[in-house]
């Protein structure tokens, strides 16, 4: 019949435009929140900044030769203090070590806590953070600001901006200071900087931390966190569900809705759409959408909510740090429990303890004392006069103490071999007393001469004993002697 | 091409239109601010191309060309070393000895420049080559004092120059100055001086004493105003078994050295004279 509707393949002009492949930024202006969360990120922030900024003034006295720095990347004379440790470039593995340290302790909390490292710890976080407050400081809370920025430019804005991006430029020189000053003395480079006498170099790094500081926590904010930083993706690596992140309790808040005093609360969720989670949220986000990247943990929403949710006199903990699991359960009404001792925590933990004990025992018993012998390579070997055969060997001494030590040096292998050192007067002995200057590398050039007759074959093997004969330390070096084919 | 587009129920973000074994991708927008990042990234190579030298044949507005640079660091170092060598210059070698630091750096520089002039001969270390004498020996053909060393540093052997040490050994067999019986019979002496006993006796030793003595000494002990080698030492210059000591006797090898005075100035061959010394054979 011809009552039939014909159905048409057609999409306006408007339905057919795709998503734009760049899109501007859209400004977060967080509120002002009162909390325990919010307390404990101030408690953070304070310590960790005090930290950061106070440490490089720490002294630690380690006699006249060496800087009197408690925590010092010395690069010119290649060593790292760090209170009563002193750590040579040879010995940079410690600082492996820390690194795999922080990074499993890192898999650990996360696994263990979610994102607080995002939330409470990252620099990122706590300078945008110290940033976010002076910006309040200066141009008031959320609302005050939102209407800032949509006025044109006057006295008033103008002197504000102005006194928000100084104070930001100095605490961003401060850090940039105070990142050079882990690398040189800090009152002496404080002094140099202002006097124009640093090194190109100092104020070079100097700069560029006050940048980077002042760009990333001035100005990118939750851009960082977003776009630029690849933890958040690792994160989702970390956690299970058994780990604690930052839900809202959909079940119970859904569905959601303006609520007047007096109504009932039968039928309906406890989340009273007042907006305050997302107000408070330094990225900005809604986490009643649900877990998602954007969202640092930092609890914020948390602190909001409880205190809404006391208003209205609900239960709190509608937003809360909370597992999946528990989650579920406590839709379901059934009990919550908490599982620490995960095969996942558990495993990290060891790994904490065996890397955190090796590095302790082997930073406990190092040797203060090092041999390196290199045999001279041209000429192999030097046939003398009376037919015997000399090698030459250059050694090196490590003397890791803070004194001056003489050692003695001795062979082990073919018995009555003769040893040389080039520079010493005397002639050639069995053993040799060799000084070397404190916390340094002494260099000696020594001669070993061996009869014909010793030798069998072309490679004689020998031992290059170093012992300090007030402490008994020995280092021992297995080196060979060579003579000419056979 | 996308192939299938869709919207995500979550977020309301489209997909990027392509599957990858069951991925899908939402297609976020990217910021603005990377975008313009990248421009000025864009912009600033088109500085950069011109600064510096980018394509064969223009050099950049800056002048910039890693030939500069090393021949800026070759003059700093020069200026940095131009206060030790004024030292080395002016000190006499026995106080240059017995300066550490000074010795040291005269060692080192020593160490450079045999490394490019004596080595090829020589050997690196002066470890020596058949036909060309260990250095860091202590057998010396012509004398092992810092004095001697300088002298044959700078004026060569056998060389054209007017103060070159000459040594003239004589054919004995090409030219006929001794049978064959009579070489193979100072041979064997000869190698028996070099051991520890030294006894030969007999027709070589008589043969020795009438031709070779006069230069190499009595005992094979050396001459060195000839520049004839030690004879009774484990050190063979041209080979230690029988028929290399027939060899040398009947047609000589004569090493050529050149000589230095004029190629390399006077502090060079003071610094090489000690760096010589100290190879371990010095007297």
């Amino acid at each position: 019949m011809a009552d039939t509707v014909q159905f048409e393949e057609a999409l306006s002009v408007e339905a057919q435009k795709r998503q734009p492949l760049y899109a501007g930024r859209i400004e977060v202006y967080p509120k002002k929140v009162e909390g325990p969360f919010r307390r404990i990120k101030w408690a953070a922030l304070i310590v960790l900044l005090a930290i950061y900024y106070i440490v490089p003034w720490l002294r630690w006295d380690r006699g006249p030769e060496a800087p009197d720095q408690a925590v010092l990347v010395d690069m010119a004379h290649e060593r790292l203090y760090f209170f009563f440790i002193q750590i040579w470039p040879q010995e940079v593995y410690y600082l492996s070590g820390l690194l795999i340290l922080a990074a499993v302790g890192l898999f650990l909390v996360t696994s263990l806590a979610g994102r607080v490292w995002c939330g409470y710890t990252c620099p990122q976080t706590v300078w945008t953070d110290l940033f976010m407050w002076v910006e309040r400081l200066i141009e008031g809370d959320r609302n005050a600001r939102i209407k800032l920025d949509k006025s044109t430019l006057g006295l008033g804005k103008a002197v504000r901006k102005t006194l928000k991006h100084t104070v930001w430029m100095v605490i961003a020189a401060a850090t940039g200071g105070a990142w050079i000053m882990y690398f040189n003395d800090a009152p002496t480079v404080l002094r140099a900087i202002f006097t124009g006498q640093a090194s190109s170099a100092v104020y070079l790094f100097a700069g560029l931390f006050t940048a980077t500081t002042y760009l990333l926590a001035g100005w990118a904010r939750e851009q960082v966190c977003t776009y630029m930083c690849p933890w958040p993706r690792i994160q989702a690596a970390m956690l299970d569900e058994d780990s604690l992140v930052v839900t809202y309790e959909k079940w119970r808040g859904e569905p959601r809705g303006k609520h007047k005093k007096d109504q009932t609360w039968d039928g309906r969720g406890d989340c009273v759409d007042c907006n305050m989670c997302v107000a408070v949220c330094p990225t900005g986000i809604d986490i009643r959408d649900g877990n998602q990247l954007e969202c640092i943990g930092c609890a914020l929403c948390v602190d909001a909510c409880n205190s809404v949710m006391e208003r209205v006199g609900r239960p709190a903990n509608l937003i809360a740090y909370d597992t999946e699991r528990n989650q579920q359960n406590r839709a379901r009404g059934e009990p919550t429990s908490y599982k620490l001792a995960r095969p996942r925590t558990v495993i990290y933990s060891l790994i904490l303890l065996a890397v955190a004990s090796i590095m302790l025992w082997s930073l406990i018993f190092r040797p203060t004392l090092n041999i390196s012998v290199l045999h001279e390579r041209s000429p192999l070997f030097v046939t003398l006069s009376d037919g015997s055969i000399r090698n030459g060997y250059t050694i090196k001494l490590l003397n890791q103490t803070r004194d001056a030590r003489a050692f003695v040096l001795s062979l082990e292998g073919p018995p009555a071999t003769a040893m040389q050192v080039v520079g010493q007067p005397g002639g050639a002995h069995e053993t040799v007393v060799l000084n070397a200057r404190a916390d340094s590398v002494a260099t000696f050039r020594v001669y070993v001469t061996l009869p014909k007759s010793k030798i069998s074959g072309d490679t004689v093997p020998i031992s290059f004993v170093l012992r300090d004969e007030t402490s008994g330390e020995e280092a021992v070096y297995q080196a060979s002697f060579r003579g000419p084919a056979k | 091409m996308p192939t299938k587009i869709e919207k995500d129920a979550v977020t309301g973000t489209e997909t990027t239109g392509h599957e990858w074994d069951g991925i899908k991708e939402l297609n976020n927008p990217l910021p603005k601010w990377w975008l313009y990042v990248l421009y000025a990234c864009i912009a600033w190579s088109f500085g950069y191309y011109v600064l510096y030298p980018s394509f064969p044949g223009l050099d950049g507005l800056m002048g910039y060309s890693q030939r500069v640079v090393l021949s800026e660091d070759l003059a700093r170092a020069k200026a940095r070393q131009a206060g030790n060598l004024e030292r080395v210059a002016t000190t006499p070698v026995a106080e240059i000895r017995a300066d550490p630091e000074l010795l040291n750096f005269v060692l080192t520089g020593g160490r450079a420049v045999f490394a490019d002039n004596c080595a090829p001969c020589h050997a690196p270390g002066g470890a020596g080559r058949p036909g060309f004498p260990t250095l860091a020996d202590d057998d010396w053909i012509w004398g092992g004092e810092l004095e001697q060393i300088e002298q044959t540093i700078r004026y060569g052997v056998r060389n054209e120059h007017e103060e070159a040490r000459l040594g003239d050994m004589p054919a004995f067999g090409a030219d006929g100055l001794l049978e064959a019986d009579q070489i193979e019979a100072v041979a064997s002496h000869v190698l028996a001086l070099s051991q520890a006993d030294g006894a030969a006796g007999g027709d070589g030793a008589e043969i020795y004493a009438e031709n070779c003595a006069s230069c190499h000494g009595e005992s094979g002990e050396g001459g060195r105003e000839f520049g004839a080698p030690r004879l009774n030492d484990q050190i063979w210059l041209y080979g230690g078994e029988k028929a290399d000591v027939l060899a040398q006797i009947s047609r000589p090898r004569q090493g050529v050295m050149p000589h230095w005075a004029d190629r390399l100035d006077e502090t060079t061959i003071k610094m090489l004279t000690i760096y010589v010394h100290g190879l371990g054979g010095g007297e």
